[in-house]
């Protein structure tokens, strides 16, 4: 048995700067990872971060409204007023703490162009920017002799009269499962992106942090909402950044035409992600697609400019799809590849339970609302973050001892031996396929109610099967057959969440683009759709709604 | 070109619950679709023939540093390589973990000796003040450590390194590249400290041999052995010349000035330091081995035909470089 003040789950940018945060405070703390911290997907963010920096001319209400339009006014401008605000600093902490930020001619943080946005705000390392933060927030942990649980899979939180009070999980490398204990946990777990195939997201990415709150009843925000990103590369759906837009590539179709001139003249490539998707899946429908692409053409930058700036995009093309980027344009789609929803949460990162804290892709603060622009999701990583273990801090002072409840432990491991013990069945990878194509068919860059509802039959099939997939791999050390398993059940209970999302928004507004009601509806639906876990309830969710926040910025119709 | 094409896989497996360890080897047959990658012919693997087999993987995109592994016995990054590439002709493959780590199970080594490493060379940001901003630096100082940070500590350079298979003390090619990433940092004060512990260590930047096995094995360019070249250079510039590492250099670039070829007697001596009279005694043995075989180079040294040659391209270089 472990414990400690402050647990965090997650060894991503968001996990790692709250442990940062909370070593600095002299505050006993672990962070708890199924993957060593710098194999976390935190690493494929490529094109930047947004820093309205205000010495450079830019101020941070012009971000902050990007922000809020490029949501389609669904995100909290309380939230979004504070990510904005302090984003300069903790950009500039950042680079105090080694990142190799690219530099201006006068030596201080230089910048580029990305989606949504007039102004270049959006400081980068090349196309490794996550990378590169998070190996340096990996540095800073070594400093601080950070305590790591390595390759450890949170199965459960422990609840004891409605507040979290630590974890059970597997010490992977060895098998046995084990209780910590911790006064406050945060949730730093990452996204969902698994839930679909295909996806640009790791095969990590299985939504075990939404699903570990959800199950022990802490409602899921504003689901339906998912980044099909622009272009991810043809047949593999890896991601190739922003940043090349950002730097001046061209969207092309099979007639060689710009096509965003259609329908954002003003800002063009750089439009807002799902508004970019939808232009690009309107070409590859009516027939003007290559194979089901688009091409996206750099050819014009030249390739010292190319190798220069967006050396891993040129890497990546050359060696999965054998295209030089300065010769060829390269065959894109939109892909899955984040969601705006998840856990929700205050602006300190407190979510509906006491002693339990989110923050990064698995929280929803909500400052992406429907639709995230670029390079603010690792500003979302480190700005909330930070708060969380600052509030997770404070709140842990009002905490006497650790829980005493052992009867988790034991419970769990009964229920895992219990799927080891399965006769044989059902490949695990046979119904998550079948889920997450089932997913993109229904909840796609399109959407409208006869393929949501196909989603939920589809779902139902899948959940119907759970009971009857068992596990090959009988074995203690290092059983990832197991752990696919349990990930499964995590991405039923997100598809689950989303679908009932999706169904309940009655309204097109960002990601959630329905051709059947293609009208955005702020007299009705300027509001967030919040699911719980209830077996009483219709397909097990119960979906709630609640106010978007208004401060300072009226909602208006969304032009690019 | 047909819809899939199939992968003939031969895995070394380890199960560590049986006594003692149990190793064998294992042959599989999938079929994907022609691009595959390695690592979609092992997912397809583990998927659809085998849920006891344990490697690890992520990212897909070569950026997570997750599935590094050996391919035909070189260490590869799985996910970045593909099947037309190292198997033309459907040739079988032969899979193995990396090597110079400790193998946890059947394709998982353990990262601690890894980790341990990065550790040594005090892996973070060491400045001297704390601007109110950020700090100011060329474009270009800070483009240079891309090379360095583009690492994704994925192990293959470790796995392939030959010093480190018969001297497990040495600091390995990516924590030295790692170190070479904060001498270079302009924002970092102890660069001379630094330079000095990785000069003076015992596994320090004078062990590697210069074998050019992890420029070749490193799937991000990262070019360790460049990099610990760069800091021998560095170490030097900086005055630490009472080492066997620079005496070795000095000695070498000497005589080849001098005769046109190598005086590898003088070599060893002047490495080990001609006062150095316990090296000197390791390196007796070694000579009357080598003089049994008939191996022992000559005593005095012969100078070469072209000597002038040799000495004009010296002067050459040098001019050039001043």
């Amino acid at each position: 048995m472990y414990e400690h003040d402050v647990l965090i789950i997650g060894g991503g940018l968001a996990g790692l700067r709250a442990a940062v945060e909370v070593t600095r405070a002299g505050v006993d703390v672990a962070v708890i990872s199924k993957v060593h911290p710098v194999r976390s997907h935190s690493n494929a963010a490529q094109g930047g971060i947004n820093a309205p920096l205000t010495d450079r001319g830019d101020d941070w209400e012009s971000h902050a409204y990007d922000t809020i339009k490029g949501s389609d006014f669904l995100a909290d401008q309380n939230a979004v007023e504070i990510m904005s605000s302090e984003a300069g600093e903790a950009v500039l902490e950042l680079e105090r703490m080694g990142v190799i930020f690219s530099r201006g001619e006068d030596g201080k943080l230089g910048t580029r162009a990305f989606g949504g946005q007039k102004i270049a705000r959006t400081v980068f390392v090349g196309a490794i920017t996550g990378s590169a933060m998070l190996h340096v927030l990996f540095e800073q942990s070594l400093k601080l002799g950070l305590n790591v649980y390595e390759e450890w899979f949170v199965t459960k939180l422990i609840i004891e009269d409605d507040v979290c009070r630590g974890v059970v999980a597997i010490d992977i490398k060895t098998g046995e499962m084990h209780t910590i204990k911790a006064k406050a946990v945060i949730m730093a777990a990452g996204g969902a992106g698994r839930v679909f195939e295909p996806s640009t997201n790791a095969l990590i990415c299985t939504g075990d942090g939404l699903s570990l709150a959800y199950q022990a009843g802490v409602p899921l925000m504003d689901m339906e909402m998912i980044q099909y990103h622009p272009t991810t590369l043809a047949r593999t759906g890896i991601l190739m950044s922003e940043a090349a837009r950002g730097e001046g590539a061209y969207l092309l179709n099979a007639d060689g035409e710009r096509f965003m001139e259609k329908t954002a003249p003003d800002y063009m490539e750089l439009a807002s992600r799902d508004v970019v998707s939808r232009a690009e899946q309107t070409e590859i429908d009516e027939g003007r697609g290559i194979d089901g692409n688009v091409l996206l053409d750099l050819r014009h930058l030249g390739r010292e400019y190319i190798e220069a700036k967006l050396g891993y995009l040129q890497e990546v093309s050359v060696e999965f799809l054998g295209i030089d980027m300065a010769e060829q344009p390269v065959p894109v789609q939109p892909g899955m590849h984040y969601i705006m929803g998840g856990i929700k949460t205050d602006v300190d990162g407190a979510t509906a339970m006491p002693g339990l804290y989110a923050a990064g892709e698995c929280a929803n603060v909500s400052v992406h609302g429907a639709n995230r622009l670029g390079a603010n999701s690792l500003l979302d990583t480190i700005i909330f973050g930070r708060r969380s273990a600052t509030h997770a801090i404070e709140y842990i002072k009002g905490i006497g001892s650790h829980s005493k409840d052992e009867s988790v432990l034991a419970s769990e491991k009964a229920r895992l031996q219990g799927l080891l013990d399965r006769p044989k069945g059902e490949r695990v990878a046979t119904i998550r396929d079948d889920m997450a194509r089932g997913m993109t068919k229904g909840i796609g860059v399109f959407r409208d109610q006869a393929s949501m509802e196909g989603a939920l039959e589809n779902l139902k099939n899948v959940k119907s099967r759970l009971g009857g997939f068992s596990i090959e791999n009988k074995g203690k050390v290092f059983n990832t057959d197991l752990m696919f398993g349990l990930e499964l059940e995590f991405m039923v209970d997100c598809a689950e969440a989303v679908v009932a999302g999706a169904l309940t928004r009655k309204e097109s507004r960002g990601a959630h683009f329905r051709t059947d009601m293609t009208e955005r509806d702020d007299e009705n639906w300027l509001k967030h759709t919040l699911m719980y876990k209830d077996d009483e309830a219709e397909n097990g969710v119960r979906v709630e709604t609640s106010d978007v926040k208004i401060t300072q910025w009226e909602p208006v119709k969304r032009v690019y | 070109m047909p819809d899939t094409i199939k992968v003939k896989l031969k895995i070394k497996r380890f199960d560590p619950a049986e006594a003692g360890g149990k190793t064998w080897w294992q042959e599989y047959e999938v079929d994907v679709h022609p691009d595959s990658t390695v690592l979609d012919s092992l997912i397809e693997v583990r998927e659809q023939e085998d849920g006891t087999l344990a490697m690890r993987c992520a990212c897909r995109a070569s950026i997570c540093g997750s599935c590094g592994m050996k391919v035909n016995g070189g260490a590869k990054l799985v996910c970045k390589t593909r099947v037309i590439d190292v198997a033309p002709n459907g040739e079988q493959l032969i899979i193995e973990p990396m090597g110079n780590q400790h193998v946890v199970k059947d394709l998982v080594v353990s990262l601690d000796a890894f980790f341990a490493q990065i550790n040594r060379v005090e892996p973070f940001l060491q400045p001297s003040f704390v601007p109110e901003a950020e700090y100011t630096a060329t474009n270009d100082s800070m483009e240079n450590l891309l090379t360095s940070m583009n690492c994704i500590m994925c192990g293959i350079c470790v796995s392939d390194c030959t010093v480190l298979e018969v001297d497990s003390n040495f600091i390995g090619p990516a924590a030295l590249a790692k170190a070479w990433r904060f001498t270079e940092d302009p924002r970092d004060s102890k660069r001379d400290e630094r330079l000095k512990a990785l000069n003076d260590e015992d596994g320090g930047i004078w062990d590697c041999t210069r074998c050019m096995k992890c420029v070749d094995v490193c799937p991000k360019g990262v070019a360790p052995m460049d990099r610990i070249m760069e800091l021998r250079e560095a170490a030097i510039e900086a005055g630490n010349t009472n080492t066997h590492g620079y005496h070795h250099t000095e000695s070498f670039y000497k005589s080849v000035k001098k005769n046109g070829r190598l005086d590898e007697t003088r070599l060893a001596i002047d490495s080990a330091g001609m006062f150095n009279i316990p090296r000197m005694l390791d390196l007796v043995p070694i000579g009357l081995a080598a003089m049994r075989k008939g191996k022992l180079p000559p005593l005095m040294p012969h100078k070469a035909e072209d000597h002038k040659k040799v000495r004009e391209l010296y002067e050459r270089v040098e001019g050039e470089s001043k």
